[in-house]
């Protein structure tokens, strides 16, 4: 109270302009005229135009999307060769399996994976080889998708065509490896070794981050204590970078979610419910389904393609508010922000 | 803490007791050997397809990256032609990153002074900050129809030029540029605000001469390593832009190529069927334009991330 005195005081100098001026000035806290205001403006406007552009994502995919989401199904199959469902769900439904299916696997053999990386640059590397490794996983974040895609679909599906033919032999009774194994390699199975070696290095990078963000007294005072170097990071790394860990996770999950060219340059695409996956031609994914039809696709397929890319569009937007939900729930008591 | 510097000449217990201090639990030991073997292999195990990729890209790009590849199109090349190279695709790619760097850069960076220096705390900057992290999860196809969609309201279904692509792109760049340059911006030292505003220096000079000043490495950075993270996107481009065999300088009116869709498009064309007295045939010359496309794109990204980090390195100043 007492420190807007001097201040209101000061506008009696005979530079200042008047009171009434002065009075707005010390309410709004700027020095606005001028260039300030016009910069002020301009810059806010720039914080709205994310606004903007968000809203017209939206709107403009649901407009595009209308024809396709209110037509009649038998219309649908009439006008567009590809569609071979009763109904736009039906036709959706598959996709959205075969997306998310996708996804669960390349998470599922990334996340122990980059865990370990990440514990083995921040904890168990020398600190002058981790900072190089901590660039090169970097690095390695940047590497386009396509290129991911070409050597997914000529030098890794053929290398792992005896190792699932193997699978397929010795553990074909488990339902996921069943079915006739493809000879080709270009199963679901090899899709989710490629996108969890894309999405390793995101993955990787915030684990690290979170990692070596633990307070360094609580690691010192569990190998005081006794611990070995695995139970210091049990009991102090891991806890306290949980939420890092669930977060990272699941923004790679929404990056395998939206990837396109690596699942269309490698997998042999159908439209089933199927967890074989060893089997050519069962699942697509959303995203390789509209980069494979749209160039050719008529009005009615355009329209409904977007309606499938509205469906991504929602799916990832889940996935990645619930990362960062979980990220701001647990945001004091963790490094993961 | 007495106890480990001076034993006490202790009673019996004292020798089993030191003993079952000094060694190590078996079980214990071996718990953590196992885990840092497999914290080690784990390591490995990433390092090997990445290795590979690296090596792959690099061993079968190299033989027909040469200077004739780099300078031709593909115009008038067919079947297994020993003909073709990705000029074409290079201008494309450079010209539609461009106009999306030239986009996203005022729009991220006056963003990202907007939430530093005036947000503070408003709904609006929580607002903003909020579909930032949404902004960075939309996938890149999803920017493709995007783009496709709001051009096709303009100017009816159908369009395909490089600047519809410029759009896709720059709805991918925005966030990436917006969160690292807030992350520099935060970065500058408040007395280095004051203390121009003290001098009566007028808010938005205080931003442009002492704020940008200041932390122009890092955002150079920033958009440096945006651009790599953009470049290489395929399937926005795809949809939007489509392809050509030909040179297209217009951004602004019919098809362009782009080295990502080059890659792509070579590869989807696959092996070309040769006749047995075709002695010039190359059966697989598609495959290795598109092996040598992959590694000029690969070596475009290297080289933007190196720049990049090398930027902050030479003009970082100097604090103390």
């Amino acid at each position: 109270m007492t420190s807007t005195q001097p201040r209101t005081a000061g506008s009696t100098d005979p530079d200042a302009p008047p009171a009434g001026t002065t009075a707005k000035r010390l309410k709004s806290g700027h020095g606005d005229r001028g260039g300030s205001r016009v910069f002020r403006w301009v810059s806010t406007g720039a914080g709205v135009l994310i606004l903007v552009i968000l809203a017209a994502v939206a709107i403009f995919l649901v407009q595009r999307a209308w024809p396709a989401i209110t037509a009649d199904p038998e219309e649908l199959a009439s006008r567009i060769s590809w569609f071979r469902a009763d109904s736009l769900l039906g036709f959706v439904g598959p996709l959205v399996f075969g997306t998310l299916l996708a996804a669960a696997l390349a998470l599922l053999i990334a996340t122990p994976i980059a865990i370990g990386i990440a514990l083995f640059i921040s904890h168990y590397a020398p600190r002058r080889l981790a900072n190089a490794l901590g660039y090169v996983v970097d690095l390695l974040a940047a590497i386009p998708s396509v290129v991911y895609g070409l050597w997914g679909g000529l030098v890794l599906s053929p290398l792992v065509t005896p190792v699932w033919q193997w699978l397929g032999d010795w553990f074909g009774w488990i339902p996921l490896f069943g079915g006739s194994v493809s000879p080709t390699g270009r199963v679901m199975m090899t899709v989710g070794v490629v996108l969890a070696v894309m999405i390793l290095p995101i993955i990787t990078a915030i684990c690290r981050e979170v990692f070596l963000q633990t307070p360094r007294l609580h690691e010192e005072a569990a190998l005081a204590l006794g611990a070995t170097q695995w139970e210091m990071v049990r009991m102090a790394v891991l806890p306290f970078a949980r939420s890092g860990i669930v977060s990272a996770a699941m923004l790679g999950m929404g990056r395998a979610l939206g990837e396109t060219m690596a699942v269309l340059m490698i997998l042999s695409p159908g439209f089933a419910y199927s967890f074989q996956l060893l089997v050519a031609g069962k699942q697509q994914t959303i995203a390789a389904n509209i980069a494979a039809q749209f160039p050719e696709a008529n009005q009615t397929g355009v329209a409904t393609l977007i309606a499938t890319g509205l469906a991504l569009f929602v799916i990832t937007l889940a996935v990645n508010m619930a990362a960062r939900a979980i990220v701001a729930r647990r945001k004091d008591f963790s490094g993961a922000n | 803490m007495t106890t480990t510097t001076a034993p006490k000449p202790a009673p019996e217990g004292s020798a089993s007791l030191r003993e079952l201090l000094q060694t190590n639990d078996a079980k214990r030991r071996r718990t953590d050997v196992t885990m840092r073997v497999l914290i080690t292999a784990a390591f490995v195990l990433a390092m090997l397809p990445l290795l590979s990729l690296t090596y792959t890209v690099v061993s079968q790009g190299i033989g027909r990256l040469d200077g004739y590849f780099l300078m031709n199109s593909m115009r008038g090349v067919f079947g297994g032609m020993d003909a073709g190279g990705i000029y074409h695709a290079i201008v494309g790619t450079l010209q539609i990153t461009l106009f999306a760097a030239l986009i996203s850069v005022p729009i991220g960076l006056l963003t990202a002074i907007y939430l530093v220096e005036y947000g503070g705390g408003k709904p609006l900057a929580k607002t903003v900050t909020f579909l930032v992290d949404v902004m960075t999860g939309i996938p890149s196809i999803v920017a493709g129809l995007f783009a496709y969609a709001l051009f096709a309201l303009l100017l009816g279904p159908g369009a395909k030029f490089g600047f519809i692509g410029s759009v896709a792109l720059s709805v991918l760049m925005i966030p990436v540029v917006i969160r690292s340059s807030e992350e520099m911006l935060r970065l500058v030292p408040n007395e280095l605000r004051e203390a121009s505003l003290a001098l009566g220096v007028p808010r938005w000079l205080t931003i442009l001469k002492v704020v940008l000043r200041t932390s122009v490495a890092g955002l150079t950075t920033g958009v440096m390593l945006a651009i790599a993270r953009v470049i290489g996107e395929t399937a926005p481009l795809l949809l939007t832009v489509g392809v050509i065999d030909s040179i297209n300088f217009n951004l602004f009116e019919g098809r362009m190529m782009t080295l990502p869709v080059y890659v792509y498009r070579q590869y989807a064309q696959g092996l070309v069927p040769c006749s047995a007295d075709d002695a010039a045939c190359i059966p697989d010359i598609n495959i290795q334009r598109a092996w040598a496309a992959a590694l000029t794109l690969f070596l475009i990204v290297m080289l933007l991330n190196l720049i990049g980090r090398l930027v902050t390195r030479w003009f970082a100043p100097k604090i103390r």
